[in-house]
C-alpha cells in the first residue's frame, strides 16, 4: 500500500471548463496533484492532458474512476514507468556574475544535452529536457551558482511500442 | 425560431409536462414562449429552493426526469442546495438557468454569477449556451444526461441574448452521443455467477438494498431473489420501499438509526450482498469495523462507488435490474443439491427472528405530551389503508428519524427523503413535486417546526394550483435533532436549538386559506390527520411532540453498528 507517484494521461473534449472539472475534482476529494500539463493532440476534438498524482493503489483507483465519470474525459490510462517513456521540459535562469561560471555552466549543460537560449551580462537561461529526476539532478548542479527563476512544464508521458491512449477501453 | 422557442419545442419531446420555477430578467424570453404556446405546464414558486426540490420530488415519485426554471444570479443561486441534494442522492433534474448577454458575461453585470462554475462540482455535467445553435442537441444532452446510467442533475445557463437569436434551420436531433459517457447496463457474467455462489454457501447471508433498486425500478427483481434464495433484506434511508417492509424477509433500514436486528445481521453476515447503495457513514458507522465477518459482494452502476468507502470482495458493475435478473437467472438453475444448503441457513433465520423479539420496543402510546412514535403509527395506518398510493415525505431531522425507523413503507417510490445532504425544508418542496407528479395519491410530508419554517412560504404554491400536501408537524418548539446531540454527547449544553417564537401555525395555514389543527392529546392525533386528508386542501396538522425523546437506538457518529445506544 505504499505511496507512490503515479503517471496518468487522459483524453479529454478540447472544450471550455474541461480543465477546472478535473482540478475542482481533484482538490475536492482530496487527491494530491504533483503537475499537469495539457496540449492539443493529432485530433482538435481532443486535448490530452498528462496528471502526475500521489497516493496508494487505492487512491489511484479512486482518482482513475473518479476522471472516468466526468463527462469530457475520454479516457485515462495509467502508464507505468516500465512500459512508457515520460519526458518534462525545464527552463532555468542562472546567475553568471562569478568569475568563470559562465563556462563552467556551459560544460554542465552540454553534459546533460540541454540548450543554452538566452545570454545576457550577468545571467543565462538554459533549456533541459528530461525525466523528473534529470531535471532535478541539474537544478541541483546550478544553485551554487544561484538561480534566479525556474519554469518547469510538468510531465508529459506517452506509450512505449505501438499501443496508444486511445486504443485502450475506458 | 429563437433560442427560447428551441428549448421549448426540445422539453417538449423530451416529453417534459411540468416545470417548477420563477422567472427573471434574464429568463424572460424563455417565459415568453411558455405564455401562450406550449403543452408545458409551469409552476410558479415562491422560491427557487422550491422549485428544485419540488422537480426532485417529482423525479423521485414518478421516475420521470424533473425539471425547474430560474433566472440569472440569485436565482440561479438558491437553486445550488436542491442541485446538491439530487446529485448527492442521484435524482434526475433538469434545471435551466437565464444567464447575462454573452458580451455581458465577465463583466460582473447586474444579477451575473458564474453559474457553470458554481455548480460543476454539484451536477452531473452542465452546460453554458453560447451559439443558438446548440440549443436543440444541448436539451437532448442534458435529459439523456441526467436519466441515463447513475441519474442525476443537469443544468443549462442560458445567456438571454442566445434565447432571443434566431436558429436557421432548425431540427430537433434524434440522438446524442458522448465520447466519454457510455455506462455499463449489462453485468460481467463471471462476476454474476461468483456472486451467486458466493450468496448460495452462505450461511449467513443478507442483502443490503440502497436506492439505486428503487431508480433502476428492480422491486420485483430484488423480492424474488431473496425468496428463492431465502436471504434476508436490509436497507439504507433511500432504499426504504424497495421491498415491502412488512414482508417476511424484510428488516428494514440498517445504519446509524437502524434497526438493532439489521445491523446485528450485517455485523454477523457472512456474506453481504450490497446493491445499489455507495455504503454511506450513515450506513456503515466506522467502516473499520463494518460487517467484520462478510465477504461482501457490491453492484452499482456507478463503478466509482466500488471500493470508495467500503472494500470489496465481490465487484459487480451494471445497472440494478439487470444484475438481478442475471443472478435470479443463474440461481434459478441451480442443482438441487446447491438449493439444499438454503436449509443449512434456518438457524441464522431463527437468529434473526430472536433479535427481531427481543428488540422490539415498548412505547406508551397515550402519554403526554405526545410520543412523536404516536404519529408514526397513525400515519402507518393511512399508508396501510392504501399502501400504493400514499406517499410520505419527510423533512430531515427526528420527524425523519422517527418515520425511517418505525414506518413500513410498502411500494417503492412512496418514500421521499433528503438522504445524502439531509436538507431541512427539503420535504415539503418535495412532496409538491410528488403531488403534481401522481396527482391520485396521497401526500403526507412528515416535518418538523423548525424544516417547515424553511421553505412554508410555498404554501401559497399549493393553493395556486390545488396541491393538497398535508404537513404533519412533529412540533417540539425546536431543533431537536440536534438538541439531541447536545444531551448525548455536548453535556445538555442547549446552544441555539430552542426555537422561540414559532408561529401559531393554524393562523399562518388560515393566512393562506389552506386547513390546520393544532394536537395536543394523543387521541386525538388520528382523526385530525384523516381530517386534513379528507379537507382536500394543503393542510397543517401542528402536534405537540415530547421534546425529550430521544431517537433511541442510535449508532453514535464514527461507531461500531452493533454498539447502539439505547435506554
Amino acid at each position: 500500500m505504499g505511496e507512490k507517484i503515479h503517471i496518468l494521461v487522459a483524453l479529454v473534449e478540447n472544450k471550455p471548463g474541461v480543465m477546472q472539472r478535473i482540478s475542482g475534482m481533484f482538490s475536492r476529494r482530496g487527491f494530491n496533484i504533483d503537475s499537469l500539463s495539457v496540449g492539443t493532440t493529432e485530433d482538435p476534438h481532443h486535448s490530452r492532458m498528462t496528471i502526475t498524482v500521489r497516493g496508494d493503489n487505492r487512491v489511484l483507483e479512486q482518482v482513475v474512476k473518479q476522471m472516468n465519470k466526468l463527462i469530457p474525459v475520454i479516457k485515462v490510462r495509467d502508464l507505468s514507468e516500465k512500459t512508457s517513456v515520460s519526458r518534462e521540459l525545464c527552463l532555468i535562469k542562472v546567475s553568471t556574475s562569478k568569475q568563470d561560471s559562465r563556462a563552467e555552466i556551459a560544460q554542465y549543460v552540454d553534459i546533460f544535452r540541454g540548450n543554452i537560449i538566452d545570454v545576457s551580462l550577468d545571467s543565462m537561461i538554459v533549456e533541459i529536457t528530461g525525466d523528473t529526476d534529470k531535471i532535478n539532478a541539474f537544478i541541483k548542479l546550478m544553485q551554487p551558482y544561484g538561480i534566479k527563476e525556474v519554469s518547469r512544464t510538468g510531465i508529459t508521458a506517452m506509450h512505449r511500442g505501438h499501443k496508444s491512449v486511445k486504443d485502450q477501453k475506458k | 425560431m429563437n433560442g427560447a422557442e428551441a428549448l421549448i419545442r426540445g422539453m417538449e419531446k423530451e416529453g417534459v409536462e411540468h416545470i417548477f420555477g420563477i422567472l427573471g430578467g434574464a429568463i424572460m424570453d424563455v417565459y415568453d414562449v411558455l405564455f401562450d404556446n406550449s403543452t408545458i405546464k409551469h409552476l410558479t414558486c415562491r422560491h427557487e429552493q422550491v422549485a428544485v426540490f419540488a422537480a426532485s420530488g417529482y423525479a423521485r415519485a414518478s421516475g420521470r426526469i424533473g425539471t425547474c426554471m430560474a433566472t440569472s444570479g440569485p436565482g440561479a443561486c438558491n437553486l445550488v442546495t436542491g442541485l446538491t441534494d439530487a446529485y448527492m442522492d442521484s435524482v434526475p433534474v433538469v434545471a435551466v438557468t437565464g444567464q447575462v448577454p454573452t458580451t455581458a458575461i465577465g463583466g460582473d453585470a447586474f444579477q451575473e454569477a458564474d453559474v457553470v462554475g458554481i455548480t460543476m462540482p454539484i451536477t452531473k455535467y452542465n452546460y453554458l449556451l453560447e451559439r443558438p445553435e446548440d440549443v436543440p442537441l444541448t436539451v437532448k444532452g442534458a435529459y439523456y444526461l441526467a436519466g441515463t446510467g447513475r441519474p442525476g442533475p443537469v443544468l443549462i445557463d442560458f445567456p438571454k441574448d442566445i434565447q432571443q437569436a434566431s436558429i436557421k434551420n432548425y431540427k430537433t436531433p434524434k440522438t446524442v452521443h458522448f465520447g466519454g459517457y457510455n455506462p455499463v447496463l449489462d453485468p460481467h457474467p463471471r462476476q454474476i455467477a461468483l456472486a451467486v455462489k458466493a450468496l448460495m454457501n452462505a450461511e449467513r447471508p443478507l442483502i443490503l438494498s440502497g436506492g439505486g433498486v428503487i431508480i433502476s425500478n428492480a422491486s420485483t427483481e430484488l423480492l424474488k431473489l431473496a425468496e428463492l434464495l431465502g436471504i434476508h433484506i436490509t436497507t439504507t434511508s433511500l432504499g426504504k420501499g424497495a421491498v415491502p417492509e412488512d414482508h417476511p424477509l424484510a428488516l428494514g433500514m440498517v445504519g446509524m438509526h437502524g434497526k438493532r436486528w439489521s445491523n446485528n445481521a450485517v455485523q454477523e453476515a457472512d456474506v453481504l450482498f450490497a446493491i445499489g447503495t455507495r455504503f454511506s457513514d450513515r450506513i456503515t458507522g466506522n467502516p473499520k469495523y463494518f460487517a467484520p465477518k462478510a465477504k461482501i459482494i457490491h453492484a452499482d452502476i456507478d463503478p466509482s462507488e466500488i471500493g470508495k468507502n467500503v472494500e470489496v470482495d465481490i465487484p459487480i458493475v451494471g445497472d440494478a435490474k439487470r444484475v438481478l435478473s442475471a443472478m435470479l437467472q443463474v440461481a434459478k438453475k441451480a442443482s438441487k443439491k446447491e438449493m439444499s444448503r438454503r436449509e443449512k441457513r434456518t438457524e441464522w433465520g431463527k437468529r434473526i427472528e430472536k433479535w427481531k423479539r427481543e428488540f422490539a420496543r415498548d412505547i406508551n402510546y397515550d402519554a403526554v405530551p405526545i410520543k412523536p412514535q404516536l404519529i408514526v403509527r397513525e400515519v402507518q395506518k393511512i399508508i396501510d389503508a392504501d399502501p400504493k398510493n400514499t406517499i410520505i415525505a419527510t423533512e430531515v431531522g427526528r420527524n425523519q428519524l422517527w418515520c425511517m425507523h418505525y414506518m413500513n413503507i410498502r411500494n417503492p417510490r412512496n418514500w421521499l427523503t433528503s438522504g445524502g445532504l439531509g436538507t431541512m425544508g427539503a420535504g415539503f418542496p418535495m412532496a409538491i413535486g410528488a403531488q403534481v407528479a401522481r396527482p391520485e395519491a396521497r401526500v403526507l410530508n412528515m416535518a418538523g417546526d423548525g424544516s417547515f419554517q424553511m421553505t412554508m412560504q410555498d404554501l401559497a404554491t399549493c393553493m395556486t394550483y390545488g396541491i393538497p400536501v398535508v404537513n404533519i408537524i412533529f412540533n417540539d418548539s425546536s431543533l431537536g435533532n440536534v438538541r439531541m446531540w447536545q444531551a448525548l454527547f455536548y453535556d445538555k449544553r442547549y446552544s441555539e436549538t430552542d426555537l422561540k417564537n414559532n408561529p401559531d401555525f393554524e393562523k399562518l395555514a388560515d393566512a393562506y386559506g389552506a386547513w390546520a389543527k393544532r394536537v395536543e392529546r394523543p387521541g386525538e392525533v388520528g382523526e385530525a390527520i384523516h381530517e386534513a386528508l379528507k379537507s382536500g386542501k394543503p393542510a397543517i396538522v401542528d402536534i405537540a411532540v415530547d421534546k425529550d425523546e430521544t431517537v433511541y437506538p442510535m449508532v453514535p457518529p464514527g461507531g461500531v453498528l452493533h454498539e447502539m445506544l439505547d435506554e
